[in-house]
């Protein structure tokens, strides 16, 4: 029995334990049965390292990507736009506590999460290291960014770990009306005035090279695919899910009139592959590692506000509580 | 402590006005700042049963009940939540799971509708009957 749930302290071990051969066995087993993997459960080391590195990531993405769009909240233009961003932002603030509880259940606290995410030890989503200029970013971002993650996480929802398909099946709900809203003002913008249509034109310029990267590189230079998909960690190899996106997403930019800055982007119908120019895997690299346009001011808004917070946390914190891992 | 170079410019008015130049970068949570956990239980409608949906974060029961509204109760239907300390919650170990597996075992229908051939015995005595 598991009594008032369970201490820090057991998790720290458990990682450091060698795998033992007839417990993976049974683990990798209850995974190809199409069971769930739940929190006690015994599991490899590198299946839990893996899956909070990729929850925890998820998570910050859904805090930082929350910030291009928070600050044109005061700039939406009217009403119903305005009222339909706060309502997103919301979304995304809610979908970082939902996986940052699914990775706590794996052992490693929120606050550590969090630092991890100030010093830049842990990444999020490259994307959101560039910046939202204009109101058509925004739009950019609401439509085609979303529907990347949406492919994204409807394919992780059917993985193996319990607590994150649990969390993604709420996210991918609220993500449907992220998509839509995205979409709708897409449209607007396209099919509006010659300013409207080329400013967002000039947007997705701007974008389609993150855009791009928003799978992560390649299959061929990318590691250890095989062994997490295997564990179902990973759903879909990088390049399937671009190509997933591409498919779904590119003949909806097309058909209202903006087009795509790849003169290369094409879709080979005897493979079913989408071709494209080298999306310059060497920026991806270097932006992912700090150099890019943003990082340093998302990173120094988080921190602004970590400290700005401090002494409210701090004030109502209660030493006498036991702290346990949560079940989520 | 050092201040925040950043690399570009900031676009952002709202951002701008915070000056984070001027915030330190060095800012860390302290362990257990973030408070306790308390599993949330969510009612869609009078009727139904709680259902366990998830955790929220508080130093005690009344805000844990504030942020489980503003994350549980914001987009589905809802009339009410419970929250618990996550510590309060006692629970099975998986590795013992086969425990329950009787629940539905095969030689458990004598207590399922489906294990009593109620329709055959009846049957029988008719044609019994037609017979005589
Ligand atoms: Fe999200
Ligand atoms: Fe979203």
């Amino acid at each position: 029995m598991y009594g008032g749930g369970y201490i820090q302290e057991e998790k720290q071990e458990a990682t450091s334990q060698i795998d033992d051969a007839q417990k993976l066995a049974e683990f990798e087993a209850r995974i190809d049965r199409g069971e769930k993997i739940e929190p006690h459960d015994w599991m490899p080391a590198d299946y839990r390292k893996q899956l909070i590195r990729m929850i925890e990531q998820h998570a910050h993405s859904e805090v930082i990507g929350a910030l291009p769009e928070g600050t044109w909240i005061t700039r939406a233009p009217g009403f119903r736009r305005k009222l339909a961003l706060i309502a997103k932002v919301q979304d995304e603030i809610g979908h970082a506590h939902l996986l940052y509880s699914a990775a706590e259940t794996l052992g490693k606290s929120r606050e550590q999460m969090i630092n991890d995410l100030l010093t830049g030890k842990s990444k999020y989503s490259n994307v959101f290291n560039y910046p939202a200029k204009t109101w058509a970013d925004v739009t950019v971002i609401g439509f085609l960014i979303d529907a990347g993650a949406i492919v994204n996480q409807v394919a992780n929802s059917k993985g193996s770990y319990g607590p994150y398909c649990r969390a993604l099946e709420r996210i991918c709900y609220e993500e449907s009306f992220h998509l839509k809203q995205g979409h709708d003002a897409f449209i607007t913008l396209a099919t509006g005035t010659k300013a409207q249509h080329d400013m967002l034109q000039d947007a997705l310029n701007r974008w389609w090279k993150p855009i791009m990267h928003f799978h992560g590189p390649p299959d061929k230079i990318s590691e250890h695919t095989a062994k997490l998909m295997r564990w179902k960690v990973k759903m879909a190899t990088n390049d399937d899910m671009r190509n997933q996106f591409l498919d779904m997403y590119v003949p909806k930019i097309l058909e209202i009139g903006i087009t795509i800055p790849d003169p290369n982007l094409k879709k080979n119908e005897a493979t079913g592959q989408w071709e494209f120019s080298d999306p310059d895997w060497d920026e991806f690299k270097r932006v992912i590692n700090g150099d890019g346009p943003c990082n340093a001011e998302r990173l120094a808004v988080r921190q602004y506000v970590e400290e700005h917070g401090k002494w409210v946390r701090t004030a109502m914190m209660n030493p006498n509580q036991k702290v346990v891992i949560p079940f989520a | 402590m050092s201040k925040i170079p950043l690399n570009t410019p900031v676009l952002d008015p709202r951002i701008k006005r915070v000056d984070l130049e001027s915030t330190y970068g060095t800012t860390a949570i302290g362990e257990n700042e973030h408070w306790i956990s308390w599993e949330v239980f969510h009612q869609k409608k009078r009727g139904d049963q709680h259902v366990h949906v998830g955790i929220v974060h508080a130093p005690d029961a009344q805000l844990a009940l504030l942020f489980a509204k503003e994350q549980f109760g914001r987009r589905l239907a809802c009339v009410n939540l419970w929250v618990t300390k996550s510590s309060d919650i006692f629970s099975f170990s998986y590795d013992d799971e086969d425990i329950f597996d009787n629940a539905t075992a095969p030689e458990k229908q004598y207590r399922e509708a489906a294990g009593f051939k109620v329709m055959e015995k009846i049957n029988r005595y008719k044609k019994s009957k037609q017979k005589a």
